[in-house]
This record gives C-alpha cells, structure tokens and sequence, in this order.
C-alpha cells in the first residue's frame, strides 16, 4: 500500500506540474480514487488505474545496460496494450528508471530508451502515440535501495504510469 | 548576490623588495609537478588590530588562510602555542631567528582595520624566513566586514601563487545538489557554496528533482535540469538574482547534461528525442539550436575545450560507454579512451591539456585524468561510486561526488590533487552531489 500511495502522489504531481485542467487527477481525485477503487474481495474494479498497476502489471525490468523487452516484459505489455484499448479515456506517462551504477548522465540516457521501446511496443500493439509520453529519471528514483543485484533488478525499470482520468 | 570590489593596492614601505629579485633568488618554492611530500611549514599569526572588532576579524582570517594553505596538502601549519615571537605591530622589523627556531619556513603577517561603516581593510606581508627577506610586495585588501572570509581567501592565494608558482583557487565558489532523504524519496535542491564549504545558499526549494548544476565561464549563471514540468529541461540561473529561465525546447523531448561554452553564450546538451540521446549546441541569446550527433548510440556529457573548439564527450556507440572528441561544430568524432572499463561525464582541463572523466571497472568507480589524446591515463580515486569531476580555476584540483554503499548510501563531495594525493572531504551540512567549480572571482 506504501507503494500505491506513492505513485498516486506522483501521478497527482504530474498533473499538478502540467498545470492540466479537467480529466486529469487532482489531490481529491487521487485520495478517492485509492478509497473507491477496490472491490470487496480487494481487487480494484477492471476499469480502474489501481486494477492496471496490480493486476495487469505497470512494470517491465531490464537487463543491465539493455533497453531490449524479453518476452516475459511483452506479456506484460500486451495486457497493457489490451487495457488500454479498453480504457481509452486515459493517458499514461511511461517512466524510465536505472540502477545506480553508471553516471548520472548516461543513466539519463538509458532511461530514456527504456521508456521509449516501452512505448514503441505499445503502439506496435495499437495504443495510439498521442496517448503516451516518455520521461526518464535515470538513477534519480530507485524503488529498491539496496546495492546489490536484487535491488538493481528492480530498479531497471520502465513503469507505465496513468494519467488521466475518465472526463465523463 | 552582493558585488563585492577589491582593491589591490602595493603596500608602499622601505621593506618592499623587488619581486623579481626574490623569484631569482628566493629559495622558498614548493614545485608541485616534482611531487611533494614533505609540507612546507607556515606561521599564520592572528593578523593584528587595534581595536578589538578587528582582532576579532584578524584571527578569523588568520584560521582561514592557514586552512586554505594546508588544505592543498602543500602546506603545515605550526601552532600558534609553538611561536616564540609575537608580532606586534605590522611595520617592525621581523626577528626571523625566532621564526627560524620553530622551523617556520613562510610567515604571513597582516593586519586589520575594521570600521564603523562596514568596510574591512586588511593589508598583509609574506616572509621567506630561511631568507630572512619577504616574497614578493606587501598588499592591501579592501571589502566588506560580510565578505571577510573572501578577503582571507585572496590572501591565501597570494600566499600559494608566490610559493607555489602556480595560479591560485581559493577566492571561488562551488554550485552543486543539496541532497536530503532517503535514498528512494531524495529531495534535491540547488545550492552554492565557497570553495571550503562556507557560506552555504539555497538556489531553489526542493518541489522538483534538479540535477548536476554547471557554472558559465565568468561564474554570474548556472545550468541545471530540473523535473519541474514534470519532464528533464534546463535551466539558466542568475546565480546574483536567484532568477532562472527554461531554454526553448519540443514537446516530448527531454533535455539534460547542459555545460557553457566559452563565449558564456553557447551551451552544449543532450537532448532525448524517441529514446534516442544526441548532442546539441544553442545560442541561449536566440535559443536557436543546431544538432551535433546523429546516431542511435547515446551521446551525452558533453564538454567543451578552453578555446571554444572542441567538444569531449561520452558515447557508447562502440558497445560500452566510452570518450570521444569532436569539433564543436559537430563532425568526425575520435575515440580517445581505450583502456578496460566504462568511461563518462568527461571535463575539459581549465588549462586545455587534460580531461577528467569517471570510469567504472570491475564494479568500482574512479575519477582519472588523461591527456586529450587519451594518453597518460591516471586513475586518482577508487570507491563504490565516485563521478562527475569538476576543475579548481587551477586545473590543480578536482571536485567530485562520492556516493556510500547501501540502503543508507549517502552522496558527498570531495576533491583531490590532479597528482593523486591530497584526497579531501568537503564539509556539508547536508548529503552533496554533482559539484560545479565556479571560475576565480575577481
């Protein structure tokens, strides 16, 4: 749950940044959103962003060094692509994480390819373009914080984040 | 930021011997390329007063001076419990025997006027003891009471320019990333500091991740990345106003590793644009940009030569990370780095002939120099992760993060002597990351 919170806390400062107007969270909609999602039984309903993270899987992990998808990280995608179509009503912001070791620049860089080969699969997989944006943030956001491999597994990451809500 | 103006006035006197006489002849030379290893012993008396606001000023400046000078590892000081002489005014003759006698080889001797205004002048006198005859001519300093420490700053690099030979580094400023939280919520903010940590100042709140902060050549603005659209852009700070502007860029682009070219006017960047990183140079009068790379491999860290010319930067075009060089126009690009490992975040030298990079090998980092024909390398740290060096105005010293291991690992800032030696944590009061050496301040 600490980790849900979290991400409903950036999505919220995403949209904050972005000065977005309506069909996009707010702190209010994001605070509702984590409360009136689930289910009795726990699992969020199909339509909702939680149902996606937990669910479908907003994740894929990389190899070091690499930005390539193993098939395991396309499955992944494919139920992505496939919710996607089914919820048309959202955006998403597709992050692209690294270990920590290598620079801070390079790092940025690779990020950067991670998001976009998510995001490349996803259109291959009929999710239009303008429904996605990339951004990396390198070493800048490890999950894990350990240093050891286990930890960076994890880290190497590309997670498809929801942005918007239905403006219904 | 408040200007402040010094004056350099010779100290007129019987005692101001000829400078040229004493460079011939002087016997107190530290040559830093021959590699020192015995420090040379320096007496920094408390610099004398006549009323007690200045005395207080004199010791102030006394300490600073003899922690520059021994913060270079060129120098020792001796203590003060140790003088056998007191100086007591700043125009008597010097009893060097008594100097000589605790083995002191320089002696720096000043002396303070503190008044009602604000105004702090501070006049001082560098002493060959072995010679019994000063280095070079008396000086006075005049500046603010507030700026005081920049007053001991540009004594002490007077102090290290005439024995050292070299030019000098302590009257200058760091900007770099004030790091706070654990390690998976890190909040960063911009700060700038003096060179030894003093004088700490907050350039922006910690709303939005800001990275790796680069300072113009005249040292009045700095470049950094900022996440606060949401997405990697740079910025360009008035470091004086604390103002700051986004440079132009497209939508669904991202922006990063910004560094000044020597006119103050160009900067060179990477630029991410459908996962693919290249270079690109602007003219951040215009904001009109010019690509540099075009290639699927990442190129990134950019940095230019001294003379405007050329660009060393990173790229892994060849299957690892490794150091190029082009001209700043873009074009054919060599390969300079060759040994085994990873190399990035290469820095051109302030005097042109080195680079600084960090290289991972083996699952360490390091900090190394190499000659820009990637000749001569030098590997001068070795840690869990030590990177992205910055140059003293010197070319003597580098700054760089290091980083700890583990859930705990925290980010400091540390330098070391281009010959391997003198290895240094900068105090901070808080975790320290991607340092920018600021150009000597005038």
């Amino acid at each position: 749950m600490t980790y849900l919170s979290k991400t409903f806390l950036l999505i919220a400062g995403l949209s904050l940044a972005a000065c977005s107007g309506a069909g996009r969270f707010d702190d209010g909609a994001a605070g509702g959103g984590l409360g009136a999602g689930g289910t009795a039984a726990g699992m969020p309903a199909p339509e909702t962003p939680q149902y996606f993270q937990q669910a479908v899987g907003d994740r894929v992990f990389f190899a070091v060094d690499q930005s390539s998808l193993s098939s395991e990280a396309k499955a992944t995608l494919d139920g992505q692509a496939e919710w996607l179509g089914a919820n048309g009503e959202y955006d998403v912001v597709i992050e692209g994480h690294a270990d920590e070791q290598g620079t801070r620049e390079y790092n940025l860089a690779l990020g950067a390819r991670r998001a976009n080969a998510v995001r490349e699969y996803l259109v291959s997989q009929g999710v239009p373009a303008d429904r996605m944006r990339v951004v990396s943030y390198g070493k800048e956001r490890p999950i894990e914080i350990c240093s050891a491999e286990s930890c960076y597994a994890k880290n190497r990451r590309a997670v498809t984040v929801i942005s918007a809500v239905p403006t219904s | 930021m408040m200007r402040i103006l010094f004056t350099l006035v010779a100290v007129l006197g019987v005692w101001a011997a000829p400078v040229a006489a004493q460079q011939d002849d002087g016997p107190l030379r530290i040559e830093i390329t021959e590699g020192v290893i015995e420090p040379l012993p320096v007496a920094v008396p408390d610099f004398l007063s006549e009323d007690a606001t200045g005395a207080d000023f004199g010791r102030r400046i006394a300490d600073v001076i003899a922690a520059d000078l021994t913060g270079t590892g060129l120098f020792r000081e001796i203590p003060p419990d140790a003088f056998i002489s007191r100086l007591t005014s700043f125009s008597s003759p010097v009893e060097f025997s008594d100097w000589r006698a605790i083995n002191a080889q320089a002696l720096v001797s000043g002396a303070v006027t503190a008044d009602a205004s604000g105004k702090l002048v501070v006049r001082f006198r560098i002493y060959d003891v072995f010679a019994g005859q000063e280095l070079g001519q008396g000086l006075q300093l005049t500046g603010t009471q507030q700026g005081w420490r920049r007053i001991a700053h540009k004594v002490a690099d007077q102090v290290y320019s005439r024995i050292t030979g070299e030019a000098p580094y302590f009257d200058s400023r760091v900007v770099y990333v004030a790091e706070t939280g654990p390690k998976d919520n890190r909040a960063k903010r911009l700060a700038i500091m003096d060179y030894d940590g003093a004088n700490v100042r907050y350039l922006t709140d910690s709303s939005a991740i800001v990275l790796a902060p680069r300072f113009s050549p005249s040292g009045d603005r700095v470049l950094y990345t900022s996440y606060e659209s949401g997405f990697p852009r740079i910025n360009v700070m008035d470091v004086g106003r604390v103002e700051r502007s986004v440079l132009p860029t497209d939508e669904g682009t991202m922006s990063f590793a910004p560094r000044f070219g020597p006119d103050g006017r160009t900067v060179v960047y990477s630029l991410a644009r459908g996962g693919n990183t290249d270079l690109y140079r602007m003219d951040i009068s215009s904001g009109a940009s010019t690509r540099l790379t075009s290639a699927p491999s990442i190129e990134t860290a950019p940095s230019f030569s001294p003379d405007g010319t050329r660009i060393v930067f990173e790229s892994d075009r060849s299957g690892s990370p490794q150091l190029y060089i082009m001209p700043a126009g873009g074009g054919d690009a060599e390969r300079i780095s060759f040994g085994q490992g990873r190399y990035g975040t290469p820095v051109w030298s302030p005097r042109g002939d080195l680079v600084a990079f960090t290289k991972q090998s083996k699952g360490r980092f390091h900090i190394g120099v190499m000659r820009t024909d990637g000749s001569e390398e030098r590997l001068l740290t070795a840690s869990f992760l030590d990177e992205g060096p910055t140059w003293s105005p010197n070319g003597r010293v580098i700054m760089f993060t290091r980083e700890t291991q583990g859930a705990q690992g925290r980010a400091s800032l540390y330098s070391v002597d281009i010959t391997g030696r003198n290895l240094r944590q900068i105090p901070t009061d808080t975790g320290a990351s991607d340092p920018s050496w600021s150009p000597l301040q005038d």
